[in-house]
Order: structure tokens, then C-alpha cells, then sequence
């Protein structure tokens, strides 16, 4: 190895550009990863919105080649629900673990100005529980069963005009949580005139709403070219079927009218292997990671800020996480103190007044028993006062009586003797 | 404009033989004096046309009539819809078929299903047919009857989304909010996304929905018993299909050889007149030759008589309350007394029977008390 080899170039960030006079070996890094990623596994979630009937489950079951065992959802159901669903699937030696979540009851209440609300909530719910777990202390990041959702496919309906105007609510308010991918339901009723100018007034529509869908990714060469391609081609118009009907001398999955057969596999006839390659083959990497990095960060930066963490300092000088959280924790525990000084203080005083009351209540008592006695007392010499007239009378009644008794004694012996006079006077 | 299907007419226009004539009377060429005066006065008709926006209801409306009644309409973004009310917009045209003129007027509801918050958007549909209902109301009633327009809705034709399992609560509510005012027949719109067994399903799903939830849809009337085996057949097949499941086309495209009205796909064509492709043709049937006559007489005898009862009954409780009100429309002095007033009569009469009662009593110990 010769010193001229070594290249010196001006030092730009502390690196400095060498070049290799060998084969060295770390160009199998990505070979690693991948072995790394492959036994670990991979994991995707979609969310599926769209009215009942359109058409979600079965375009699932068409995607991914199974049956997933959906049964058919009621139009009255009074709210809108969302149902998720795991599967683990496998191809050549890749393990996907997939989860779908489908809206239940979407479109059909009368009013449906709260029906964007669960769905919302829904993906906040994941993307929670992913911070939480970061900012644990023992985590395991590692082995997180990472349940944010991936990729939304918004089903629209296939009215030929324009959008709903519950599908724009409803896109408006989550093209910030999640990557947006919106498909045309049912494309099989419209025509191909028809199909060409739905699509144009659609785009439009979200263009001039200022409504963001994921748009698939041009920085890498490989595959720019297709993606941008399929970038006009959005929303793509799909027709779902897992029945098979025989053309030519194959079993191709499609739909039998009387008047001809819509093959889902064939590009002329609805763009369902768009949606398959796009969706799965070719960007299924990128859309986790855009979730990640885009959605989830949002998400994050505005949680933490609600409660009161900031990057920098009022003086514009960076501050760590730790500060922030020691002067944070500070703070509550004064407030903590304070609260509890007031608390006490209150009761202190409540028990003051609670005594002084009934203080006031004794001696109110107090001064009534007074008065009663009093009063009996009184009550008792009025009584006392009357016996003794009532006495006094008796005994003045009891002489009148003897006298009157005595008089009348008096009067019989001699009123007797008078008459003894009498009789004897008769007989001289 | 060739079908298979024509209206059996049964306007007798053979001659009579002359040695009949003894015979004969002559009152059997009433149907053709009817004939003649009414070609001469002239039909009307008058359409409602109701459901979500993009169901096909303007393409199904000039399939029917083969006309372009929509030539400059202007269609709403999504984001104008969000808080929209319905409106009701009349078109209006002359049509005229073998001498046979029709004044033909479709009521169009823009906006009905469209909002984000759709409580109670079929009131100003059903403020509009009442108001038809009292505008004839009150042209009966007038003075001077010779010519009187009749601007009730005889039929209204409610397209139902075939990308749901059925009904929906918007279809209930509307459909009970209006079954007793107007006719009401429900369709199954775009039905080019359905193949024919889900077709079966939704049909019979739909029905089912109809009847659990009460709604009453117009019915065909029955066949009379004299009537030959191929109409009453064709009756029971028009009846065992609905709701009609259809399909609309505005544009003209060539099949098997012929021109068609249809719609092109890149893997066939759908002939909106093939019976095996849709109902439209039994639609049409139905609606224009043999039951449009059918449906303005349930309007004029059933819908249009329940609402004057109604009226006037509220009409007299008013002025039985306020003597001072002038009544707006002749009526007569109600013969029968309305059930407020026989209750009362009742009690009164009750209350009489017992006071004579007590008074035969009362005399009765008076009179013994005396003897």
C-alpha cells in the first residue's frame, strides 16, 4: 500500500474522504441488516376507512391472497368503531405480522360531523403507547410490537362527480397523522372517460383543500421512475374479488356480469396491481419509515411541548432533557408543598370556626335552659301562692262551718226546751 | 326507438256490422270518445327525482325520456357540500309521441344526502309537496275551477347506493318521512357494479328492510281476473323485481351490430335496454306504459284526499275554538261531530241521567215522608 494512494482532500466536517486500494468487506452491511431484519420480522398495519359495503374487506382479502374471516357490518350502527385485527403471514422466508383495522359503521349516521373523531383517536392511542414505552425507563424497544398504523387506505366512493364531502373532512383532518393513500371503490362501474376526469377533480379537490397524501418517494434512483409514474396515476381505481372465474384456459380472480368479466389482475382493466406493487412490493419500507420519522415525530414534538418541555431556554441556548426534567420536577414538588401548606392551613381554620360555632350553639343552650328554669320557677310560686289562698280559704270555710254548726246546736236544745216549756206549760 | 315489449291496447276500434245494428246500442264506443278528448286535452306529469349525489338520477332521467334535460347544470365541489341545504329545482318539458301530447315536469332535489350533517334534510321535500298539495287545495276550492294546475308530485323515485348492504338510515327516515304523502318507488341505482346473484341479495335484502321498518312503497295494483294470462304473467314478474335495480346512459355506443344506449368498458358493453343486463326497460314500462295513469289516481285518491281531510279537521278544531275566524275556503257545517265533542256529549248526557235519578229519589221519600 503506497502513500500516493491516499487521497487528502479539504476537510469539510472533521471526515475526511479516503478511497480503498482493497475489497475490505463492509459492503455486506446491508446484507447483515437484512439477515438481522428477516429473522426478526417485519410488522405492517393499515387502516381501512371507508363507508359499509365499499368494499374494504375484500380488497384486503384480494391483497394479500387470504381470507380473512371478516363478517358483513350493519348500516345502523350508531357510531363509528374501529376493529383491528393481527395476522402473522409468511412468504418464502419472510414472516410479516400484519394488523388491519377497519372503520365499522362509517357514512351511514345522519350526522357525521364526529365521524372522523374515533378514528383519530385511534391512531393518537398507538402512537402514545409507542412514546410511552420510549420514555421508559427499562424498555425494550427491541421486542415492541409497534402498532402505529403504516398506511391509510381511504375508500371513495364511486359517485363519478367529486368527493364526499365527509371524505374531505375526514382526510383534512388526518393527512397529518397518517400517510393518506386514497383508492377509487368499486371501479367497476365506471367507464374509462369517466374514470380519467373523476381522478383529475379528485386531486384537484385535495390540492385546493391543502390536503397532504403520501406521496410515493423520488430520492432513490432505483426506483424514481416508477414511482413517479404512479404518482399521476393517484387515486388508484380498484376492483376487489376472491372469487375465480376461468378465462382463456386460467382461474384468474375477477367478477362474472352478464355483460363480460372484470379481471382484477389486468391493468386495463383496474389499477389493483398498481395498488399491490406500490403499497406492498416496492414502498412498504418507506411508509413505516415516513411514519416514523414524519408522523410520529409530530406527534411526539407536540405531546412533549403540552407538557412544558422546550429544546431551548428562553435564552436560545440548547437545553438537555435532563435540566428541563429536574427543573420540572422541582417545580412540582414546590407546588406540592404549597398546596399542601394551603390544604392545611384551611383545615386549621375550618376547625376553628367549626369550634367557635358550637361554642355559640352551647351557650345559646345554656341560656335557654336559663330562661326555662327561670320560668318554672315562676310558675311554680304562682302555684305555690294559689294552694295556699285556696288554704286559707278551706280553712276560713272550715270555721264558718263549725260556728254555723254550733249555732245551730244552740238552736236545738233551745228551741227543746222551749218546746219542753211548751209541753209542759200545756199540761199545768 | 324499437322494443319488444309494447302496451296491449284495449280500446275496441273494429266497426260494427250492419245486420247487428237492431241490436245495438252504441255506448261501446265510449273508450274512443275518451281517447279522442283526452289526446285532444293533453297529459301531465310530474317526477320527483331523489338521492345522494352521483347516483345516476339526471342520466336515468333522460334514458327514460330520451330527452337532455340537464344540459347546463353546474355540480358542486366537495367542499361547497359540507354544509349544503336541498334545494328543489323543476325542469320542465313538452313531449309529444303519435299526437299524444305530455306536459312532463321533473322535480330534481341537488343537495339532499350531501351535507356532513344530514338531520332533517328531507323537510324542504316534504315542505314542497305540501305546499303542492295546498295550492290544489285551494284551487278546488275557488271560485272559478276552469283551469286548474295540477303540480302534485304523482311519483317519486328514490335511488338507493348498491355499495352498501341495504338500506341506510338516510333511506329510512326519507322514505317514512314521505311514504304518506307521495308515491314511492324505490331503486337500486348503478346497478352495473352488482353482478346478478348480489343483485338477488340486495333485492331481497332491500324488501325485507322495507317491510321490517314499515315503509309503505307503491304497490302495483292487482290484476282484474278477466285479464289475459300474459298480462297478469308480465304483472307478477314486474312485481317479484322490485326494487328495480338500473342502469343510465347518456351516450349511444354500438353493440352486436346495432346502436345501443349503453356503457362502454374495456371488458363489455352494458345495454341499459337488455332486460338480462338491468331493469330498466320493466322501469320504463312501468313508469310511462301501463302505471303512470295508475299513479296519479293513488296521488289524486289517496295522498292528495288524506291531506284535505287533514286540513280541514285542523281547519275546523280552529275555528270551533276562535269563532272569529273566517274560514279561507268554503266548507260545510261538519254533520258528523268530530270525537272531542261526542265525548263531552257523552259525559253530559251521563251526568243528566244520575241528577235524575237523585231527584226521583228525593221524591220519592218526600212522598212517603208524607203519607
Amino acid at each position: 500500500m503506497s502513500s500516493s494512494d491516499v487521497a487528502r482532500q479539504p476537510v469539510s466536517d472533521g471526515a475526511r474522504n479516503l478511497s480503498l486500494s482493497g475489497h475490505v468487506g463492509f459492503d455486506s452491511l446491508p446484507d447483515q441488516l437484512v439477515n438481522k431484519s428477516t429473522c426478526q420480522g417485519f410488522c405492517f398495519n393499515i387502516l381501512c376507512i371507508g363507508e359499509t359495503g365499499i368494499g374494504k374487506s375484500t380488497l384486503m382479502d384480494t391483497l394479500f391472497n387470504t381470507n380473512f374471516e371478516n363478517f358483513e357490518a350493519s348500516h345502523f350502527e350508531p357510531q363509528v368503531k374501529l376493529r383491528a385485527q393481527t395476522y402473522d403471514l409468511q412468504e418464502s422466508n419472510v414472516r410479516l405480522r400484519l394488523t388491519v383495522v377497519n372503520t365499522v359503521g362509517f357514512g351511514d349516521q345522519m350526522n357525521k360531523q364526529e365521524s372522523y373523531q374515533p378514528v383519530v383517536d385511534y391512531i393518537d392511542r398507538q402512537f402514545e403507547s409507542y412514546l410511552q414505552e420510549e420514555l421508559k425507563i427499562k424498555r425494550s424497544l427491541h421486542s415492541y410490537h409497534d402498532s402505529r398504523v403504516h398506511a391509510c387506505l381511504y375508500f371513495i366512493s364511486p359517485t363519478g362527480h367529486s368527493l364526499k364531502s365527509l371524505d374531505l373532512v375526514t382526510m383534512k383532518k388526518l393527512d397529518s397523522k397518517v400517510n393518506i393513500i386514497p383508492v377509487i371503490a368499486k371501479a367497476d362501474t365506471i367507464s374509462k372517460s369517466e374514470l380519467h376526469k373523476f381522478k383529475i377533480k379528485i386531486m384537484s379537490e385535495l390540492v385546493s383543500n391543502g390536503v397532504q397524501i403520501y406521496q410515493f418517494p423520488l430520492d432513490d434512483e432505483t426506483v424514481a421512475k416508477v414511482n413517479t409514474a404512479m404518482n399521476g396515476l393517484l387515486p388508484f381505481a380498484v376492483v376487489g374479488s376472491t372469487e375465480e372465474v376461468s378465462v382463456g384456459n386460467k382461474m384468474v380472480k375477477a367478477r362474472q356480469y352478464p355483460w363480460g368479466v372484470v379481471q382484477v389482475e389486468n391493468e386495463n382493466h383496474c389499477d389493483f396491481v398498481k395498488l399491490r406493487e406500490m403499497l406492498i412490493c416496492v414502498n412498504m419500507e418507506d411508509l413505516r419509515e415516513q411514519t416514523h420519522t414524519r408522523h410520529y415525530e409530530l406527534y411526539r414534538r407536540c405531546k412533549l411541548e403540552e407538557m412544558g418541555f422546550k429544546d431551548t431556554d428562553p435564552e436560545s441556548k440548547p437545553v438537555s432533557l435532563q435540566e428541563t426534567y429536574e427543573a420540572k420536577r422541582q417545580e412540582f414538588l414546590v407546588e406540592l408543598q404549597k398546596r399542601e401548606e394551603e390544604m392545611r392551613q384551611m383545615f386549621v381554620q375550618r376547625v376553628k370556626e367549626k369550634e367557635s360555632e358550637l361554642k355559640d350553639a352551647e351557650r345559646e343552650l345554656q341560656s335557654r335552659f336559663e330562661q326555662l328554669k327561670r320560668l318554672h320557677a315562676d310558675e311554680k310560686a304562682a302555684l305555690e301562692e294559689k294552694r295556699r289562698l285556696l288554704e286559707d280559704d278551706q280553712s276560713s270555710f272550715g270555721k264558718r262551718r263549725a260556728a254555723a254548726q254550733l249555732l245551730q246546736a244552740q238552736n236545738l236544745t233551745a228551741n227543746g226546751k222551749k218546746d219542753k216549756d211548751r209541753k209542759n206549760s200545756g199540761f199545768l | 326507438m324499437t322494443s319488444s315489449l309494447r302496451y296491449k291496447s284495449r280500446i275496441p276500434i273494429k266497426t260494427v256490422r250492419a245486420d247487428l245494428e237492431k241490436q245495438y246500442v252504441g255506448f261501446a264506443t265510449l273508450p274512443n270518445q275518451v281517447h279522442r278528448k283526452s289526446v285532444k286535452k293533453g297529459f301531465d306529469f310530474t317526477l320527483m327525482v331523489a338521492g345522494e349525489s352521483g347516483m345516476g338520477k339526471s342520466t336515468l332521467v333522460n334514458s327514460l325520456f330520451l330527452t337532455d334535460l340537464y344540459k347546463d347544470r353546474k355540480l358542486l365541489n366537495a367542499e361547497e357540500r359540507i354544509n349544503q341545504t336541498v334545494e328543489i329545482i323543476k325542469h320542465t318539458v313538452d313531449i309529444e309521441e303519435k299526437g299524444v301530447k305530455l306536459k312532463l315536469t321533473i322535480v330534481d332535489t341537488p343537495g339532499f344526502g350531501d351535507a356532513v350533517n344530514n338531520n332533517q334534510c328531507w323537510k324542504p321535500i316534504t315542505d314542497y309537496i305540501d305546499q303542492q298539495f295546498e295550492q290544489y287545495f285551494r284551487d278546488e276550492s275557488g271560485l272559478n275551477r276552469k283551469n286548474i294546475q295540477d303540480n302534485r308530485v304523482h311519483c317519486c323515485l328514490y335511488f338507493i347506493p348498491p355499495f352498501g348492504h341495504g338500506l341506510r338510515p338516510v333511506d329510512v327516515e326519507f322514505m317514512r318521512a314521505l311514504h304518506e304523502k307521495v308515491n314511492v318507488v324505490p331503486l337500486i341505482a348503478k346497478a352495473d357494479c352488482l353482478t346478478p346473484n348480489e343483485i338477488k341479495k340486495l333485492k331481497d335484502r332491500i324488501r325485507e328492510e322495507i317491510e321490517k321498518f314499515g315503509i309503505k312503497v307503491y304497490q302495483f295494483p292487482e290484476c282484474d281476473s278477466d285479464e289475459d294470462e300474459e298480462f297478469k304473467q308480465m304483472d307478477k314478474e314486474l312485481k317479484e323485481c322490485t326494487p328495480f335495480a338500473v342502469i343510465g346512459s347518456n351516450t349511444v355506443v354500438e353493440a352486436r351490430g346495432q346502436r345501443v344506449r349503453g356503457r362502454l368498458y374495456p371488458w363489455g358493453i352494458v345495454e341499459v335496454e337488455n332486460q338480462s343486463h338491468c331493469d330498466f326497460v320493466k322501469l320504463r314500462n312501468m313508469l310511462i306504459r301501463s302505471h303512470m295513469h295508475d299513479l296519479k289516481d293513488v296521488t289524486c285518491d289517496v295522498h292528495y284526499e288524506n291531506y284535505r281531510a287533514q286540513c280541514i279537521q285542523e281547519m275546523t278544531s280552529k275555528l270551533a275554538q276562535d269563532q272569529r275566524m273566517e274560514s279561507p275556503i268554503p266548507i260545510l257545517p261538519m254533520s258528523t261531530p268530530d270525537v272531542e265533542t261526542e265525548k263531552l256529549i257523552k259525559m253530559k248526557d251521563e251526568e243528566l241521567k244520575r241528577m235524575q235519578e237523585m231527584l226521583n229519589k228525593m221524591q220519592q221519600q218526600m212522598h212517603e215522608k208524607d203519607q
